[in-house]
């Protein structure tokens, strides 16, 4: 385990003079991740903030080669990059040892690159792929995604006469790659950057396709101060409603059990997007959210092998 | 394969062997009638050991295109085939392949877009691409498919152009139909494309690159620019690599081919297999005493115009033959375009257009003799009656 000191001197793949938000999620996960990857390593980035406040032509804030094809091709191409490295690799062009990674936002891992996603774990490549989830389409001005969680206002979800934001639940990718019975499948929170570390050195060593998924706030989106992003991600944690767990080899562990499970309104109160549920005649969605993460933790609990 | 053969091939079969000899790094594909064949054939390439390619296997032709893409942004030469939906469903990436400047070949065997479904030739597929910044090669026979499947790979990989190449023949008429076709030997086909040097590769991680960053109007416009430039300057590398593989083969291509064109005063301009139908009328009407002729073009993107042009410019009558319906109320495609191409000119020749052979609808001599027939019917008459008609429908 390296310590905050050691984590702090290694060389960033991505450097200041980007666009992104202040506080945004997303920069914190894909630099604690590529600190895991110790050697060279290929990006590959999905349509969104990300790619598009990273790379804005002539400049690049990427120290790795980077590449963006389109919104749900991320798995695919990065899929394409890795058997390139493969056929060359065997012809004798290339020697290097190359590490491959994809960074791609909800919409475009849970939503519209799913198939891709499928795809390319199903076939089997050594790549990782990062779904770092801010719950919605925050590149294009917060609409709903399949993650945003249920009750939230988004612009395509939003509050009104007979609607209290999001109407459904959100899809539980994780799961959903885990039954791909790929080597390595984790929920992964910045706030818990140890933790993060570690799994992303598994992620980064497994031999075959590994996926992360990586709690990202967007301030904007969810309506908190850019301060309080890491708190944001803690708080996900320690009200359950995002499990730090991984499956290895199909072998489901929780890795971080709260001392304490805070109530699930402690993080949905700091939240502009969750404001609504706390006006009179909400009460009972708040409950039904709570008995929600409730019986998924207790649900994972007993999947978990200790 | 050590040397020059004669073969019995189908179109499918004749362009799995051209990839088999242009053996290339990464193909990834998925199957889909009419080109599954070659998928199929490639398969059993890689099963036996005898391609040095790694091949993707993808869920559908977005990855296809997505991986194909990845893979050719590593510095590997990279393919994949596709047909119709498969093509529609590529196409955002169509235009991604091109704007990055990638120098990907891809044959497509021409089928119906649906809907209704129909799993038979016509041209709406590939009519469809012709924005996306492709290079289009059309082809006859599975000869000419299999020697423009060699010349692509040159045309697309060459320095001044840089561009994506989509290697067309007719579904199931060509693709399914077996003829006799002269292959080059392996050795032959490892000088004549040579080893492929990339300038730029995402695998370079000591000289790292960011391929597909956000540009916006400062930029873009620009980098447009330089595409249109790259496909002006395709027009020239077609015309030498066609002299060079003319000088290997003694099959030299160019543009387009003429047949009987030089003192013809009716032409029938039409792409691919109806071409050959064509050429059997032409030599009957011929006979009798007729000065008909063909031109079938071989390159819509980039369009010859001039050369199309000059090559028309003694005909008296035209008919410019689509298999594609593309909707305007104006004609189709190639007659928008080969019309024109006729502006400037001092001197036009009576010009119509015929939609035909839509959904794979058989298009046989009679047909072909009664387009002469109406051009000598227009010519009787000084005038063209109906510039867009449709051949062989039920109205």
């Amino acid at each position: 385990m390296a310590t905050l000191r050691e984590l702090s001197r290694m060389p960033e793949m991505l450097v200041p003079g980007h666009r992104m938000c202040a506080g945004c999620g997303a920069p914190i996960v894909v630099r604690q991740v590529l600190r895991a990857a110790h050697g060279p390593v290929v990006v590959a980035n999905a349509t969104g903030c990300l790619e598009v406040s990273t790379t804005v032509y002539p400049f690049t804030s990427w120290q790795c080669p980077w590449i963006h094809t389109a919104f749900e091709s991320t798995a695919a191409s990065l899929s394409g990059v890795e058997a390139a490295y493969k056929s060359l690799k065997r012809q004798g062009k290339i020697s290097q040892e190359i590490k491959f990674v994809a960074f791609g936002g909800d919409g475009g891992t849970y939503d519209i690159g799913l198939q891709s996603l499928s795809g390319a774990l199903e076939r089997g490549h050594k790549m990782v792929y990062v779904c770092y989830d801010n719950g919605a389409y925050m590149n294009t001005g917060i609409q709903r995604s399949s993650a945003t969680p249920k009750g939230a206002e988004t612009t395509t979800s939003p509050v009104g006469k007979v609607q209290a934001g999001k109407p459904r639940s959100r899809k539980d990718l994780t799961k959903i790659v885990a039954a791909h019975n790929i080597p390595y499948v984790a929920q992964v929170s910045p706030a818990h950057w140890n933790d993060l570390y570690a799994k992303a050195e598994k992620a980064f060593a497994a031999d075959g396709p590994a996926f992360l998924n990586a709690i990202a706030p967007c301030p904007r989106g969810w309506r908190h101060d850019s301060s309080e992003t890491i708190e944001m991600c803690r708080l996900a944690v320690d009200t359950c409603f995002w499990p730090l767990y991984e499956v290895e080899n199909g072998k489901i562990r929780v890795t971080y059990k709260p001392k304490e499970k805070k109530p699930l309104v402690e993080f949905l109160k700091r939240q502009g997007r969750f404001n609504h549920l706390f006006k009179p005649g909400n009460e009972g969605l708040l409950e039904e959210l709570q008995q929600e993460v409730d019986r998924q933790w207790e649900a994972l609990l007993a999947q978990s092998e200790s | 394969m050590a040397s020059r053969q004669h073969v019995a091939m189908t179109g499918n079969e004749a362009v799995a062997h051209a990839m088999r000899q242009i053996n290339p790094d990464v193909v990834a594909a998925y199957p889909i009638t009419p080109q599954t064949d070659i998928v199929q054939f490639f398969s059993q390439f890689v099963a036996d050991g005898v391609v040095k390619t790694e091949f993707v296997t993808v869920e559908s032709e977005h990855s296809a295109m997505s991986a194909t893409i990845g893979a050719a942004a590593s510095g590997a030469r990279a393919m994949t085939a596709t047909s119709s939906q498969g093509l529609a469903l590529m196409w955002e990436m169509l235009h991604i392949a091109s704007g990055y400047r990638l120098p990907i070949v891809m044959p497509v065997v021409n089928r119906t877009l649906s809907g209704p479904i129909n799993i038979h030739c016509d041209h709406s597929d590939t009519m469809g691409a012709l924005t996306t910044g492709w290079i289009q090669l059309y082809s006859e026979s599975a000869q000419e498919a299999y020697d423009n499947m060699i010349q692509a790979v040159r045309i697309a990989e060459h320095p001044d152009v840089q561009l994506p190449v989509m290697v067309c023949q007719d579904g199931f008429i060509t693709s399914h139909g077996i003829e006799n076709l002269e292959v080059l030997s392996d050795e032959e086909v490892a000088q004549f494309i040579g080893e492929y040097k990339p300038v730029y590769s995402v695998l370079d991680v000591n000289r790292p690159i960011t391929v597909g960053p956000l540009v916006l109007p400062d930029y873009l416009f620009e980098m447009k620019f330089q595409q249109a430039k790259a496909m002006e300057a395709a027009r020239r590398v077609i015309l030498e690599v066609g002299k060079e593989y003319g000088r290997l083969t003694g099959r030299e291509y160019g543009f387009f081919e003429g047949y009987r064109l030089e003192d013809a005063e009716r032409v029938i301009v039409v792409l691919s297999s109806t071409a050959g139908t064509t050429r059997v009328v032409v030599d009957e009407l011929r006979r009798k005493g007729e000065k008909v002729g063909l031109l079938k073009p071989r390159v819509i993107r980039p369009f010859p115009a001039s050369e199309l042009r000059e090559a028309l410019s003694h005909a008296r009558a035209v008919a410019i033959m689509d298999r594609a319906e593309t909707f305007s109320t104006q004609g189709g495609p190639l007659f928008c375009e080969i019309r024109a191409a006729f502006y400037d000119a001092p001197e036009r020749p009576l010009m119509r257009n015929y939609i035909f052979g839509l959904g794979g609808r058989d298009v046989g001599t009679s047909q072909i003799e009664k387009v002469f027939a109406d051009l000598a019917a227009d010519l009787a008459r000084g005038s063209v009656k109906t510039p867009v008609s449709y051949l062989d429908v039920r109205e």
